[in-house]
């Protein structure tokens, strides 16, 4: 009776702290929630005279903001994406099998660099390498509004931030996508190459086709990474408060991860609260990414109950 | 007739085997020929090796796309400039990826000496100083941020596996997903909006910094985790209840045990993730120039803070300074390459015994 | 050690679908009972409500009686884990525990209750057992190995001397030998005859010569249709039911006319 009492004990205490380690999950993201709702609020309810005092006025403040955000993210996916598609089938359809294993291994390996590395070798290598190219394009092409000039002397535009961003968020695509592509039903390409296909009609016909859902779920978690990345940003970019498209200018629009990093430090009053507030709109957007991508694998793990 | 004929063709029209190859090589030839032209009659400056490589591709690509059209035909003609596109894709993918690791190991050996690991940068303007404060403060802070994490990941995993059902698993595991999207800034600000409550706005001290990276690395230790536990054939969870042993028991003596090689690997691999996080720590950890060994008190600079503030705040000699930089992240990529090599001797070393 | 297990109107649910209905046995001590019937039929069901290890699965639940030695294993004072150290059970896939050697293996009964062992205790229960379960020749000298090196008919007996190690009053076997070779099979096979002598056995088996060779009393269940409970058809003597079997469906399914 006694052993039995203490197996029942333990079993309760057990499970109460497994249960209690998932109740912390609930509660630490409802903490989040309200201690950057609770930090931001005076910024959103004071009045401009207020929010002036102290540097910033929030509304008007925040639009350039997620502008830059989402500008510098959409741009590196606009990089990242095929060649992450690229390498992803190069790895898993084209390359000699010993060689696919250690490529795997390899941008596994660069997912976890530092983004601080990135940042690094963003503005101290990459910058000026590519000064260059960005004289060429506004001499030559600088009729078209995306290169507009006068060019940037330093190479820390736009442009160089999409570069670097996209080189971060390539071997996390990859590695999603390549995963998704090993894993077409070998009967899929099979019964594609029993119909005569080449290799690029059996990709094109059995391998995309099945991870067309992965590719997106993949590029919104690239998506979400790019939008919130704050180093690699704040190290590169020369920032600015504005709106504007043109890619190779002094003048960029900032985003909002590395606008918080870089005014944090001597933030004071209200302007910490702003800060506060902008990170919550960063919060939400990333938010709504991460949803669409949860969205997208829930509907192919539907699907794909039927292989 | 023709139909017929077709049909009894298995002998198409093929390129002999070298083909691919001797066409890229001639296309780079050319190519490279052509800049050189450039550079000599002086159009450009120097030889431009990146242009050479671009023009040369192209002209590989449309080579073989038009002579494999007019020998084998269309469908083997896409399929052999794919191919093309595919490899151009990876090669150039490789490009940063070499370059950053290169300049990073060639640049950060300069200050890889006994100094850098040996001495903080209290007091250091100019050369000299090394990054010991900083290593002190990434051990650290990690460590506080595995020891709040890995325990309530695993859990929080072992809750999900092994107990959970309904509407509260359910809600644990969408919340968790929320939780891998967040942005380490947000980490950042949050922790200091919670400790600011509590001890005003100019608090900055470590174990701030560790609550901000635990709330990054909970979600990848409670996912990587459930995979493992899932893993664990569920004979074996039977056999050890049939044996008259508790469940709690059973999780810990059996099920635990057997996927503790995954697991271990998963929490070396979000270690690796959260020690390069620098946003956060810049936020509550604040900067620091001296050794720091208190968690609770005081500024605490980490490694990734270190890297980025010896760029950012430079002195008077800026080359110093830079160096001390590429060190910085030098070390940094090696520890995560010893943390995700740690992990796959684990895996090695720990896999249940005599399973094929 | 061995001892009578009576079920008395039992009912077993899956959440609200009725698996098993209105089964009524006895079985004796020191015999070996067999469970035959077509797949779905609910035997298995049973077989795990014997030691509550239908608990396992979420849903699961029962009405009706089932006592050993007088005792309804589903009074409320009852523990269900205090059960299984009384019922043991041997799976229908070996399933040694991948981490642990052939010795550690047996011992799991005992070392996964935090119980303590001595050394010279702990070596003659490991040899009392593998011998128990006719593996001992076979493995004396590598029981540091772990147990999932041993050949597939070595692990089942693995998992019998492991179930004996906690000497249980009753032993269930789930389709024992439906993943093992003839050799094997016929290695547990004899071993049941010998354990029978120590223990009361029930087995379920969808091999009736199985049944027949080794089983003192055989129960046929049927099940009327997919959707449908399955039901005790009858138990007998094993010559009987073999022989001369009173319902015709019993002497259907053992002729080979269906399932």
């Amino acid at each position: 009776m006694t052993a039995r009492a203490k197996a029942r004990l333990g079993d309760r205490v057990f499970q109460a702290a497994a249960m209690g380690a998932g109740l912390l999950i609930l509660v630490a993201l409802a903490a989040v929630a309200i201690f950057l709702i609770a930090k931001a609020m005076p910024a959103l309810v004071a009045s401009p005279e207020e929010l002036k005092r102290d540097g910033t006025d929030f509304w008007p403040y925040v639009p350039p903001l997620i502008f830059g955000t989402v500008w510098a993210a959409f741009l590196a996916l606009l990089f990242a994406l095929p060649l992450a598609v690229g390498i992803a089938l190069f790895i898993s359809h084209y390359a000699p099998r010993k060689l696919a294993q250690g490529l795997g291994y390899a941008i596994d390996l660069l997912a976890a660099i530092p983004s601080v590395v990135y940042g690094l070798w963003g503005i101290l290598v990459l910058a000026p390498a590519v000064r260059p190219l960005y004289e060429w394009l506004v001499n030559n092409v600088g009729w078209f509004p995306l290169f507009a000039g006068p060019v940037s002397g330093t190479g820390r535009t736009v442009l160089t931030v999409a570069v670097v961003l996209a080189v971060m968020i390539l071997p996390i695509i990859t590695a999603l996508c390549r995963e998704v592509f090993l894993q077409t039903p070998p009967l899929h390409e099979e019964a594609a190459l029993a119909l005569g296909a080449t290799r690029w009609e059996v990709v094109k016909m059995a391998v995309l086709p099945f991870g067309r859902a992965g590719i997106i779920s993949a590029t919104m978690l690239g998506l979400g990474r790019a939008l919130g990345e704050t180093m690699a940003v704040a190290m590169v970019l020369s920032p600015s408060i504005i709106i504007s498209f043109a890619l190779l200018q002094s003048q960029n629009p900032t985003t909002i991860a590395a606008n918080i990093a870089l005014k944090f430090p001597e933030a004071t009053g209200l302007g910490i609260n702003a800060l506060i507030a902008t990170g919550l709109v960063l919060f939400a957007i990333t938010f709504v990414v991460n949803a669409l991508a949860r969205v997208v694998i829930n509907r192919r793990k539907e699907f794909s109950g039927a292989n | 007739m023709t139909l017929m004929s077709e049909a009894a063709v298995i002998q198409g029209r093929t390129l002999p085997r070298g083909f691919a190859w001797t066409t890229l090589v001639a296309s780079i030839v050319a190519s490279a020929a052509i800049f050189l032209a450039l550079a000599l009659a002086q159009v450009t400056p120097e030889f431009n090796v990146a242009g050479a490589a671009v023009v040369g591709a192209i002209l590989y690509l449309v080579l073989v796309g038009v002579i494999s059209r007019l020998v084998e035909g269309r469908r083997k003609s896409i399929d052999r400039v794919m191919a093309g596109v595919i490899t151009a894709a990876f090669l150039i993918a490789l490009i940063p990826l070499i370059s950053l690791v290169a300049t990073t190991a060639a640049d950060g050996i300069n200050r890889f000496d006994m100094q850098f690991f040996s001495s903080s940068m209290r007091n250091v303007v100019g050369a000299g100083g090394g990054g010991l404060h900083a290593i002190i403060g990434t051990l650290l802070v990690t460590g506080a941020a595995t020891i709040i994490s890995v325990p309530v990941g695993i859990m929080t995993a072992i809750y999900l596996v092994e107990y959970g059902k309904g509407r509260l698993a359910k809600s644990i595991t969408f919340l968790i997903d929320v939780m891998t999207g967040i942005p380490s800034i947000v980490a950042g600000l949050f922790a200091f909006a919670l400790f600011a409550l509590v001890f005003g706005p100019g608090i900055r001290f470590g174990i701030g910094g560790a609550v901000a990276l635990s709330l990054l690395m909970i979600p990848v230790v409670v996912r990587s985790t459930e995979e493992m536990l899932k893993l664990v054939p569920n004979e074996l969870r039977e056999a050890s209840f049939a044996l008259g042993v508790p469940k709690w028991l059973t999780i810990v003596k059996v099920v635990l045990p057997t996927a503790i090689a995954g697991i271990i690997t998963g929490v070396m691999i979000s270690i690796a993730r959260i020690i390069g996080e620098t946003a956060p720590l810049l936020i509550i950890a604040g900067l620091s120039t001296s050794m720091n060994y208190d968690l609770f008190s005081e500024r605490m600079t980490t490694l990734p803070v270190f890297v980025y503030t010896q760029y950012t705040i430079q002195g008077a000699d800026a080359q110093a300074y830079i160096d001390r930089a590429w060190t910085g992240a030098l070390v940094l990529i090696i520890i995560v390459l010893l943390l995700n090599l740690i992990a796959r001797i684990i895996a090695r070393v720990l896999a249940p015994k005599g399973s094929r | 050690m061995s001892k009578r297990i009576e079920v008395e109107n039992l009912n077993v649910f899956y959440g609200k679908f009725l698996a098993v209905e209105g089964v009524s046995l006895t079985i004796e001590p020191r015999t070996v009972t067999a469970f035959i019937g077509p797949s779905g039929c609910g035997k298995s069901t049973l077989l795990r409500t014997l030691n509550r290890m239908h608990e396992v699965i979420p849903g699961a639940r029962v009405d009706g009686r089932v006592a050993i030695d007088g005792k309804n294993l589903y009074d409320l004072d009852v523990d269900p884990v205090l059960v299984r150290r009384q019922v043991g059970m041997v799976f229908q896939r070996p399933n040694p525990f991948p981490t642990m050697s052939i010795k550690e293996n047996v011992l799991a009964g005992v070392k996964l209750n935090n119980g303590r062992i001595s050394r010279s205790d702990a070596d003659d229960l490991v040899e009392k057992s593998l011998k128990g379960a006719n593996l001992w020749k076979e493995v004396k000298d590598r029981l540091d190995r772990p147990g999932s090196s041993l050949s597939g008919g070595q692990q089942q007996r693995l998992c019998i001397a492991r179930a004996i190690a906690v000497s249980p009053d009753v032993l269930l076997m789930d389709e024992p030998c439906s993943a093992l070779d003839p050799i094997s099979t016929l290695a547990i096979e004899d071993l049941i005859e010998e354990l029978k002598r120590d223990y009361t056995i029930v087995i379920v088996t969808h091999n009736m010569q199985q049944a027949s060779r080794v089983s003192d009393r055989t129960a046929f269940f049927n099940i009327a249709g997919t959707g449908l409970p399955g039901r005790l058809i009858e138990v007998d003597d094993t010559a009987t039911i073999f022989e001369r079997p009173t319902e015709k469906s019993t002497e259907d399914y053992i002729s080979g006319r269906f399932g």
